[in-house]
């Protein structure tokens, strides 16, 4: 068996040796450049542009402007399946290109050339004539009524306001003896940072054009490009190589339709739209900054008689993956710490900034930062230790959500706590580290976060694989869904192995996604390539195993039910004879002048179950006050997702998401000049994406618990480990000092200024953190 | 695929300085850590180039007749940092340009590019400054050698005249002959950073190590260009190197630096943190010399 075993990731020698293709290592030097050109002001509308210079530049092929687009379509770009029921599908409000303006790097024209220079010259010289409006940038102003308005169909710019009630808050919080404890959270934005920015390439073949994309979603770009271009869906071939990280950015369609659309106005001829990485952090997606009103009602137990929280999400300028990121967050409130009487409301807001659509989480790790930090503030205001205030309300065993039907089979949370406890030290610490004074504090902290995989019953769940015997008993297997760098492509070897009964080196799967010739699905988001792709590959890898012991049948006349296919053999159970080997019946299979037959299987499965995937952080810091520093001491993240399939993997794919995390908490955050729109630091040297120096050793822990509704036992862990690590270094920051920091990241800026509020620079500051 | 118009390459000084006066709009390049980045934004697209990073003569650390430290201008910042003379006599120096971006940068970039291009937050430069370095100029009339602070004119731009390029860095016997020193880079994440500010400290004590004969100190992301806080140094020599001079002589700095409010970071969070650096820079720079803070 090799699930549960640390095989070697299938690709790993072809990446170290440098030999796996990706996006531009296959583009044909024969290709056109693409440029964006990007608006430089925050909301209005271009009057006029004036590309005659632009187009006497030697090498420039063309200039496309937008208002050359008539014959496009607005298309949604979110990385959803598709629904026929119009009422659930995505906005659909993009166009290639736009003479509407709604945010600083909004695409307003593409320029074409033979070569990057002249096409970064052509840029330089376009003129741009525009009439220009107010913006706004803050989620609350933008709801205000006069405020500057993005889209006309959206009063408010509110996109989407929902609502969760439960029992009566009003009555509960009437109950006398109750604590209030209200407060603040925020997010910033965000950007995904993989290293390989977006990049696209389109080029035609008859009527039919091919689109080469570092995407983690193939048969979405097909769909979207179709719907943009307003032609049939099959005329689009998407072809997805290896690509370098997605973190959900590429969850989304991007500049696909923009390529696919100079293409064919270029008579076909390849083009290739290589995106910069400034534009990557303004023109492509970002997170949504989330702020959070939390206002708790706690009885002298430490239980809730009454919760509730507003939620404004900033969904930038425009709807892409739109009130599903805040929603997820708003869904989880009532769920994480449960109580009879809850309020949540939950805004989703348009402003003139960069669009945000998925990344890594989901909307999670922001509602994990308001709701952890609230907590540790409760636990604080009631002075009862965190880590029992946390067990005393938490999800209980049995819970069950009556919308997804997920259930919490296993007492994860406490399983999980007690590792990273055991693990960190961490009661022996919280005591010692009480009431520090001097210079130099250290502080331990900790987080739990809720996540559910895939995304049944708000979509579509599917997966479908084939399977293809060759010669020598070794086979492919293809699925739509996507090897992004996180080692899927392993785990599916691994599953496919077990079940037929070859050995793994039997196994190849085939990593390049070719909508042409890929079996549907969806791709790779919603932590659910595992989880989701698990099915198909059994019920595949079954019916293939029925065909191969049918077969086995006709050349022994032995009855199929006593065979079986054990390491890459036929054999008969009743005695453990082997009768022949897979590659002696596969060549036969093939070959036989009486009976030939190509072995294969191809199979749907439609998933109507997802699973929870929880966890916790527990972080330890020291604090430099006067510098105004964290240095992060030691950090432990503890899942539970189910049987892993490659530990190894799973580790590493932690580690990843941890590393994520202390950027979240610590450093990242993308900033936009409150006079133009414009963001300051789009590059990597001014945004502070944490490095290796930044981290101490990652510690990854899990605890297995079989996940009852999975074809392996497994759950989602892609994103479950971005979750809840910046909460934990908050609130270890908050041990240290006795300072909540309750807008992320915990950066100098942020401490210097809270530090100031809190006098400790004038010597009247607190002591340490004490209580219970 | 960058914008460049011409690439010329100099092998020797005399013909770098020969290819600048042909070529007076060309830009000088060496590593190209800062040039091509700039090139890649737009800001020098189109240029000519004249390329000095063949010039041999112009790399390595040595001795002047004088005693004086010698580092020529194409000398990477991790040669710095690895080089003996820098360890015996300025040790700080290889540690403040080991600051510097990452590895694949210190072994491309050289000292030389670091200050000729002018930035405030360079990692050598403010350790130059609190060294009194002198830095040697070449060009169509000969040599000249002025200090560091004449060089720097005002952001993004140094004395360099027609057909001239930068040829050494010289730390004179004097500047360091009985100096410890200690750089902080203050920056918002530990490696691939820039400096929100830089200081750069170097004490000498008396014999009994109890004096403060003389202190310097110099900041980066203080002002427009690497400064000293020469009021901050009036304010410690000559004092005890005892716990209250030394917090004395970090409040001082702030007559002396400059630093403005940007989107990096605050006016206010500059000058706070610029406190901080001075003192724990001067407490490290007396230990290094053998001294003892009495509190």
């Amino acid at each position: 068996m090799y699930v549960g075993k640390n095989v070697t990731r299938v690709d790993a020698r072809d990446k170290v040796l440098g030999r796996t293709k990706y996006t531009d290592d296959l583009c044909d030097k024969s290709a056109y450049i693409v440029r964006v050109l990007h608006s430089t002001i925050a909301h209005g509308r271009v009057i006029s542009m004036d590309t005659s210079q632009a187009e006497e530049i030697p090498g420039v092929v063309g200039v496309f402007t937008c208002f050359d687009v008539r014959d496009t379509q607005y298309f949604p770009t979110a990385g959803h399946p598709w629904s026929t029921d119009p009422d659930h599908q995505d906005v659909a409000d993009r166009r290639v290109l736009t003479e509407e303006v709604r945010f600083y790097g909004d695409d307003i024209a593409a320029v074409v050339a033979e070569d990057e220079v002249s096409a970064a010259q052509a840029l330089r010289a376009i003129q741009v004539e525009y009439e220009e409006y107010p913006f706004v940038l803050d989620v609350q102003e933008a709801m205000k009524d006069g405020a500057p308005q993005l889209h006309k169909e959206y009063p408010n710019n509110i996109l989407k306001h929902t609502t969760i009630r439960k029992g009566n808050y009003e009555k509960a919080i009437q109950e006398p003896g109750l604590t209030k404890v209200e407060g603040w959270y925020e997010t910033p934005v965000v950007q995904h940072c993989h290293i390989e920015n977006f990049i696209c390439y389109a080029q035609m073949e008859g009527d039919r054009i091919t689109v080469v994309s570092s995407t983690q979603i193939p048969h979405i770009v097909r769909r979207v490009v179709g719907q943009a271009l307003g032609i049939g869906w099959g005329k689009v071939r998407v072809i997805k190589p290896y690509i370098g990280g997605g973190f959900g950015n590429k969850q989304d369609v991007l500049y696909e339709p923009l390529c696919a659309w100079l293409c064919r106005k270029l008579g076909g001829h390849l083009v290739k739209l290589d995106v910069p990485r400034e534009e990557t952090f303004v023109s492509n997606r970002v997170r949504h900054g989330i702020r959070s009103h939390i206002i708790s009602w706690v009885r002298p137990d430490g239980t809730y008689a009454a919760r509730k929280l507003e939620a404004f999400s900033d969904q930038g300028a425009y709807a892409s993956h739109g009130h599903s990121i805040v929603a997820k967050g708003a869904g989880a409130f009532p769920q994480l710490y449960p109580c009879e009487n809850v309020e949540v409301d939950a805004y989703t807001i348009f402003t003139n900034k960069s669009v945000a659509g998925a990344m890594r989480g989901y909307g999670i790790p922001q509602a994990m930062w308001a709701v952890e930090c609230h907590t540790e503030d409760v636990a604080a205001k009631m002075g009862i230790n965190p880590v029992k205030f946390r067990r005393q309300n938490v999800m209980p065993v049995g819970y069950m959500d009556p919308f997804s039907k997920n259930e919490l089979y296993h007492d994860t949370f406490n399983q999980c706590l007690d590792k990273a406890l055991e693990a960190t030290d961490f009661e022996r610490k919280y005591q010692e580290y009480q009431n520090q004074a001097g210079d130099i504090r250290k502080g331990i902290g900790l987080s739990l976060f809720w996540y559910n995989t895939a995304v049944w019953p708000i979509s579509l769940e599917t997966s479908s694989c084939r399977m293809v015997l060759n010669q020598d008993g070794s086979l492919q297997v293809q699925l739509g869904e996507t090897e992004i760098g996180q080692g899927a492509d392993t785990a599916y070897t691994q599953m496919t192995a077990d079940v037929l009964g070859v050995p793994l080196e039997a196994v190849h799967v085939v990593s390049c996604q070719d909508t042409d010739v890929t079996p549907f699905g969806t791709g790779a988001y919603a932590s659910r390539q595992t989880y989701t792709a698990g099915f198909a590959i059994r019920q595949t890898a079954l019916l293939l195993r029925e065909r191969i012991l049918a077969y086995a049948h006709e050349l022994t006349r032995m009855p199929p039910y006593n065979l079986d296919i054990v390491d890459g053999n036929i054999i008969r159970t009743t005695d453990g004879r082997v009768l022949m080997t897979l590659e002696e019946l596969s060549t036969e299979a093939l070959y036989s002048l009486t009976n030939s037959q190509h072995l294969s299987a191809e199979s749907t499965s439609q998933i109507k179950s997802n699973a929870y995937s929880f966890g916790c952080t527990i972080a330890e810091v020291e604090v430099d006050i006067p510098m105004c520093k964290v240095r992060l001491l030691d950090i432990v993240n503890v899942h539970d997702a189910g049987t892993l399939i490659n530990p190894a993997l799973a580790e590493a794919q932690v580690h990843g998401g941890m590393s994520m995390g202390i950027g979240f908490g610590l450093s990242e955050r993308l900033l936009f000049d409150q006079k133009t729109g414009r963001a300051l630091n789009d590059n990597l040297l001014d945004y502070k994406l944490s490095t290796f120096m930044d981290h101490p050793r990652l510690r990854a822990l899990f605890v297995e618990n079989p996940e009852p509704t999975s074809a392996f036992g497994t759950k989602g862990l892609g994103e479950p480990p971005a979750c809840s690590v910046a909460p934990a270094i908050r609130n270890a920051v908050y041990h240290a000092t006795g300072v909540a920091v309750n807008d992320a990241p915990v950066n100098p800026h942020n401490l210097f200024r809270r530090f100031t509020e809190e006098g400790m620079f004038a010597g009247t500051g607190k002591g340490g953190f004490h209580h219970v | 695929m960058y914008d460049i118009k011409a690439l010329y390459e100099a092998e020797s000084v005399e013909q770098a300085i020969r290819l600048l006066t042909e070529h007076p709009q060309a830009q000088i390049i060496a590593g190209g850590s800062d040039v091509l980045v700039q090139m890649r934004e737009g800001k020098r697209a189109g240029k000519e180039l004249v390329s000095i990073y063949g010039i041999d003569a112009m790399r390595g650390v040595s001795y002047e007749e004088d005693g004086a430290i010698r580092i020529g201008s194409l000398t990477s910042f991790s040669h710095i940092t690895k080089d003996p003379i820098i360890q015996e006599h300025i040790n700080v120096l290889g540690e403040a340009v080991d600051m510097v971006g990452g590895p694949q940068i210190r072994n491309i970039g050289t000292i030389g590019g670091n200050t000729c291009n002018g930035v405030t937050s360079a990692d050598s430069a403010s350790t130059l400054h609190a060294w009194d370095a002198i830095v040697e100029i070449t060009g169509p009339e000969g040599v000249r050698r002025i200090p560091i602070h004449e060089f720097y004119i005002k952001a993004g731009t140094v004395d360099l005249r027609p057909g001239e390029l930068q040829t050494a860095i010289i730390i004179p016997k004097a500047a360091y002959e009985g100096y410890f020193g200690h750089y902080i880079k203050y920056a918002m994440r530990n490696a691939m950073d820039i400096a929100t500010t830089g200081c750069s400290v170097n004490v000498k004590l008396s014999p009994d190590k109890r004096i403060m004969e003389d202190v310097r100190i110099a900041y980066g992301v203080a002002g427009p260009v690497p400064l000293r806080a020469f009021k901050a140094e009036q304010a410690a020599k000559g004092k005890p190197a005892e716990a209250e001079y030394v917090k004395a002589f970090a409040q001082t700095v702030l007559e002396d630096i400059r630093p403005r409010d940007s989107w990096r970071a605050s006016k206010a969070f500059r000058q706070h943190i610029a406190v901080v650096l001075a003192e724990r820079a001067l407490r490290k720079s007396i230990e290094l010399a053998g001294g003892e803070i009495h509190e």
